[in-house]
């Protein structure tokens, strides 16, 4: 009678611990957008926008229909501000897999890019950052050139990848 | 008085052959008809590219007071017209409404830029144009934003909102593989629409211009994407109201992306400092082809070609099912200042 105790027990204890890895395996899905401040200068200057992959045409018309065929799974989309005066928009697209991020980004290189630090992989322009990590692809844009617009656009894409 | 055939013998003649009499004595009468017509039909395929290499200062800001002196030099060549106001009273009635159909879809990097929509407004309002028979539209209050633009639906200014205002008709109107809902600005209010496109690459259609920007007209413009847009943007241009309604294009190319389109992409960023104008959509979109290609080859960027999306919906546009203008530039007027 012990025994069989014993045995339902453990039994018990083992489906807990399965049950507990089982929910531990999938990964939550975070916010990847930093609240202002989080990032030295950088304000979140607008609610983040989400399209799934059936209304992506809203966000980026055309532009759409590479990202499907790749296998977007929903885009998210926010804005921000550097001190208050050089305005960037950060992209998050959410594949089905790390192949489809890694098509994307192996399709928009230009012999201009320099390797980035960032995710999986990464690449980085006078204005622009755009790298990889899993499933998720990144592209952080901003709108002005200044001197400051390399240095602070990879802080961004540093502050967005720590969220991934 | 002349007679209706001598009439026209001479002014064929005169129309043809200016200063070169021997050159007719070599032609008959109906070769120089011939070519008179094809004359007459050259004016109706021109197309003006209008530059100023100082438009972007040297931290690539725009320099928005140099834009009304751009378009007035534009309008001025297209039109044989110098004073602004002549110019554009023979463009524009001034007791109809006038839709200004601008491009904001690519974000704030590359939207039609609101210095040329004010400059516009500008010169309409002083050809008699009511301030409130002027409408700038285009999807939705965001794209406008994009733009630098404002919402405001107060009649006695300048209106200026999206079709998430306006609505779309109930009613779908198909030509060809096209059968769409199309926007009420357009159907209800707009008397004539003047397309304020940006130049773009874009990767579902090669690039996107004069009759691409039409798609922000539909409600489901996704549903025109299939097969690089082709026929798509053409059956879309074709429809009674796109095709009778939109009667001119200011093309912006102030600033163009070449590659990586349709949205902003700061590392294919370039300032063709241009506006491209004309009547025949087509023509306009083939010049501005020509434009990016340029630019491609410049950059040691493969063709459109190459790169597997030649805009075909050009030539499908003025193909005999379509007959929106032409894409021959053997018959376009080019005039580039």
């Amino acid at each position: 009678m012990f025994r069989s105790k014993g045995w339902m027990l453990a039994a018990a204890a083992m489906a807990i611990v399965l049950a507990g890895a089982g929910t531990g395996c999938k990964k939550k899905q975070s916010d990847p957008f930093p609240a202002s401040g989080a990032i030295a200068g950088w304000e979140k200057t607008s609610d983040t926008r989400v399209f799934a992959a059936k209304d992506l045409w809203q966000y980026i018309d055309g532009d759409a229909d590479q990202y499907i065929a790749a296998g977007v799974v929903s885009t998210s989309t926010s804005d921000y501000k550097y001190q208050g005066q050089l305005e960037a928009t950060v992209d998050v697209h959410t594949m089905n897999d790390a192949a489809g991020a890694r098509r994307i980004l192996e399709a928009g290189q230009t012999k201009d890019a320099k390797t980035a630090q960032l995710g999986d992989a990464g690449v980085e322009y006078a204005q622009s950052v755009i790298f990889r990590k899993g499933p998720y692809l990144i592209r952080i844009v901003a709108y002005e050139s200044t001197p400051d617009t390399p240095q602070a656009v990879l802080a961004l894409a540093h502050g967005v990848e720590a969220r991934l | 008085m002349k007679s209706r055939r001598e009439f026209i013998k001479t002014t064929a003649a005169g129309a043809l052959i200016a200063g070169s009499s021997a050159a007719a004595n070599k032609l008959g009468l109906a070769a120089m008809l011939d070519q008179s017509a094809q004359r007459a039909e050259t004016a109706r395929f021109k197309v003006v590219v209008a530059r100023d290499a100082a438009l972007h200062g040297p931290g690539g800001q725009l320099d928005e007071k140099r834009v009304l002196d751009l378009l007035d030099r534009a309008i001025a060549a297209y039109t044989g017209r110098d004073h602004p106001v002549e110019a554009w009273r023979r463009i524009v009635p001034a007791d109809k409404v006038i839709g200004l159909k601008v491009n904001g879809l690519g974000g704030k990097g590359i939207s039609t830029h609101a210095a040329l929509v004010l400059a516009v407004c500008e010169r309409l309002q002083q050809a008699g144009v009511k301030p409130g028979n002027i409408v700038v539209w285009e999807r939705d209050a965001r794209s406008l934003e994009a733009c630098g633009l404002t919402v405001n639906t107060n009649p006695s200014r300048v209106r200026c909102y999206g079709n998430d205002v306006g609505g779309y008709e109930d009613q779908p109107v198909a030509f060809g593989m096209a059968n769409v809902r199309l926007a009420k600005i357009l159907t209800r209010e707009c008397d004539m629409v003047i397309g304020l496109p940006i130049l773009k690459d874009h990767s579902g259609a090669g690039i996107t211009f004069s009759m691409k920007n039409m798609y922000g007209v539909v409600q489901r413009p996704y549903e025109l994407h299939a097969n690089y847009c082709n026929p798509g943007v053409a059956d879309l241009n074709c429809i009674p109201a796109v095709r009778d309604k939109v009667r001119f294009t200011i093309g912006d190319a102030m600033s163009a992306v070449y590659n990586g389109g349709p949205g902003f992409r700061p590392e294919y960023l370039w300032q063709p400092n241009a506006l491209i104008v004309g009547e025949d959509r087509v023509a306009v979109d083939h010049t501005a082809w020509q434009m990016i290609e340029r630019k491609r080859a410049e950059a040691g960027v493969p063709t459109l070609e190459a790169a597997g999306r030649l805009p075909q919906y050009i030539a499908t546009a003025a193909d005999g099912n379509h007959r929106l203008g032409t894409n021959d530039p053997q018959r376009m007027h080019l005039m580039e200042i």
